[in-house]
């Protein structure tokens, strides 16, 4: 069988679900962790991979879909079923306000102005002490209601047993598997493929009648959206929303991933990720200076390994590939 | 009406501010002008520089005229710091995207923030003012330190000498044709390279100089490198781009907007700075002074 034909996805997914089964609570915690960023990293390829538009405030979206759940969650009690797709909605409509006016702009210009929106969202989190909390931001965002699987591990006795926390990880778990497949589907569509041809030549693409800008915003708001329910998953996970959600370093963070991953391929962010927070955890036990490994890492990816470690990968696999027909 | 001492007060204090800003911010605008790159470590150079002046003033002591030799080895330091980043490293990504260059300067804003934290550690570091400069003006009613006006001198004679330098002499000329047109001026037996070598170390040099004169007004902290990074972005993109005078004047207009900003909407100047960032690339992308690009 042809390794690319294994359905890859789902068997991570799936092998994931038994994390809280083999491992302790801290490696919950960590893949809860690597799960919620796999969706925000991948949904901000939507828009640096796909459609090849670099955006500096993709944390904003995010910042805003984790206000919106922990508002509705804490303040107005609204259930999670409600409060985690409130996310997208919000943070998707707060993409296409700024979006409508980052798309007239190009490259560098456009880096900046997503860059400002972000500060301007960071600014109101920082400073609207009644609503957001302000600085001190706002703690304690409860867990969705797990009561309802009492009733069903009557039934499936299986399901009982664990954690509050290992079945919040589940539900992002699902939900993020969910997300994912349908990032998935949406730049494997014609939609998707015309996002590929504007990043490659825009100027073609409206030549043969396509509404770049149009496309564009598409694009923006289908990424701020999944932003969005990333933060909304992150805020509770992190048992907190803070303003830093939507500050300008968290945006680097969010590319470095990407960057890392790789940004021709669809999971490579994800993998991105995964690495990331990983080494991170790993390198926290030795050194208070993670910020300094990760920038030399960086540096190195850079110089080295432009492609991130998924077109590293795809290199090999290419060059593996070809060695047979050769000899 | 706020008592007009209080509000001239506010103006000078928004004022010097904008000095500061412009001494940061018009390194930032050459680099991008010449190289059309973002230099985010351009707020970790300034930082550096307050660093430095530290160290300098730790070793010298703090005796009469010790400060500005500080100020001056800080900026230096900086300089050549900034030079051989771009001579060993930064010179190899002109090629590649945007991106890569973007997030290589945020690499070394990473490496080198950590590294002011293994030396200097987290607490928070102050320099005296010069003996110098110690007293105070009393101006209309308000108290204006010898400091400040130090500062606000400063400023407007850094900026027409970086102006005679642009406009009146050789490695000027070859500067503003190399924003123009690097191939071109490379063609015509111009070192280019060199040219972008010494571009990066006189904006690092005004970085580190604006660093090492603040810090005798504000502490030195670890993280003043990411926030004070932003505020030069909003005003080199005020004033536009790459343009020099524009960069002056985004500067004042950042300065007195935060300034009164505080005075009227105390809990949202910082949101209108970034309010007038985004409404002047919304409208003049290319900011108030600047040029399109092509």
């Amino acid at each position: 069988m042809r390794l690319s034909r294994i359905p890859w996805g789902p068997l991570v997914l799936l092998a994931a679900f038994f994390v809280p089964t083999v491992g302790s609570r801290f490696y919950t915690f960590v893949a809860n962790d690597v799960v919620i960023w796999a969706l925000f990293a991948t949904s901000l390829n939507v828009l640096v991979g796909y459609t090849g538009l670099v955006s500096f405030g993709h944390a904003a979206y995010f910042g805003i879909g984790a206000y919106a759940t922990g508002l509705l969650m804490k303040k107005a009690g609204v259930s999670f079923l409600l409060a985690f797709p409130a996310a997208g909605v919000i943070a998707g409509l707060c993409a296409l306000v700024f979006g409508f006016f980052c798309v007239r702009l190009t490259r560098i210009y456009f880096a900046m102005l997503t860059l400002a929106f972000a500060q301007i969202v960071w600014a109101i989190c920082f400073k609207w002490n009644e609503v957001t909390g302000g600085e001190q931001g706002m703690p304690e965002i409860p867990y969705p209601s797990f009561d309802w699987l009492d009733r069903v591990a009557t039934v499936l006795p299986f399901v009982g047993g664990y954690r509050t926390s290992d079945y919040y990880y589940f539900t992002c778990l699902v939900l993020v598997g969910i997300s994912l497949w349908l990032l998935r589907r949406i730049v494997a569509s014609p939609f998707g493929r015309m996002l590929t041809t504007i990043r490659e030549n825009a100027e073609r693409a409206e030549f043969i009648g396509v509404n770049v800008r149009r496309y564009e915003l598409a694009a923006f708001v289908i990424a701020g959206f999944f932003a969005g329910l990333a933060g909304g998953l992150f805020g509770i996970f992190n048992r907190g929303v803070f303003p830093d959600f939507a500050y300008w370093t968290k945006s680097s963070e969010v590319l470095i991933m990407t960057l890392l991953g790789g940004m021709s391929t669809f999971y490579g962010p994800a993998l991105g990720a995964l690495v990331l927070i990983w080494l991170n955890q790993q390198i926290v036990s030795y050194t208070e200076y993670w910020p300094f490994i990760l920038g030399t890492i960086l540096v190195i990816l850079l110089f080295v390994f432009p492609g991130g470690i998924g077109g590293a990968v795809t290199a090999l696999w290419r060059r593996a590939q070809r060695r047979p027909a050769g000899a | 009406m706020p008592d007009p001492s209080f509000v001239f007060a506010q103006s000078v204090s928004g004022l010097t501010a904008a000095m500061f800003l412009f001494l940061i911010a018009s390194g930032l605008s050459l680099i991008f002008g010449v190289l059309r790159v973002l230099n985010f470590a351009h707020g970790t150079f300034y930082m550096l520089g307050a660093y430095c002046a530290y160290q300098i003033v730790q070793w010298i002591g703090v005796e009469s005229g010790h400060f500005w030799l500080a100020a001056l080895g800080a900026a230096t330091a900086i300089a050549i710091l900034g030079g051989l980043i771009e001579h060993f490293l930064f010179r190899h990504l002109y090629g590649k995207e945007e991106l890569y260059q973007l997030l290589f300067t945020y690499a070394l804003v990473l490496i080198l923030s950590d590294t002011a934290k293994i030396f200097w550690g987290t607490q928070q570091k102050s320099v005296s003012r010069p003996p110098e400069l110690t007293g105070a003006f009393q101006i209309l009613g308000a108290t204006v330190p010898h400091y400040n006006l130090f500062i606000l001198l400063l400023g407007p004679a850094i900026a027409l000498a970086f102006w005679f330098v642009l406009q009146r002499t050789r490695a000027g000329r070859f500067i503003r044709a190399a924003a123009l047109d690097r191939e071109t001026l490379g063609a015509l037996g111009v070192n280019v390279d060199g040219l972008y070598t010494w571009v990066f170390v006189i904006a690092s040099f005004l970085g580190g100089l604006g660093g090492a004169l603040i810090a005798p007004m504000r502490a030195t902290v670890p993280g003043m490198d990411t926030d004070v990074i932003v505020e030069a972005f909003v005003v080199v993109v005020i004033g536009g781009l790459g343009s020099f005078w524009g960069t002056f004047l985004g500067a004042l207009i950042y300065g007195q907007v935060l300034s009164f900003g505080i005075l009227f909407f105390p809990r949202f100047s910082i949101f209108s700075v970034f309010a007038l960032m985004a409404a002047v690339l919304i409208i003049r992308p290319w900011g108030l002074l600047g040029r399109p690009l092509k």
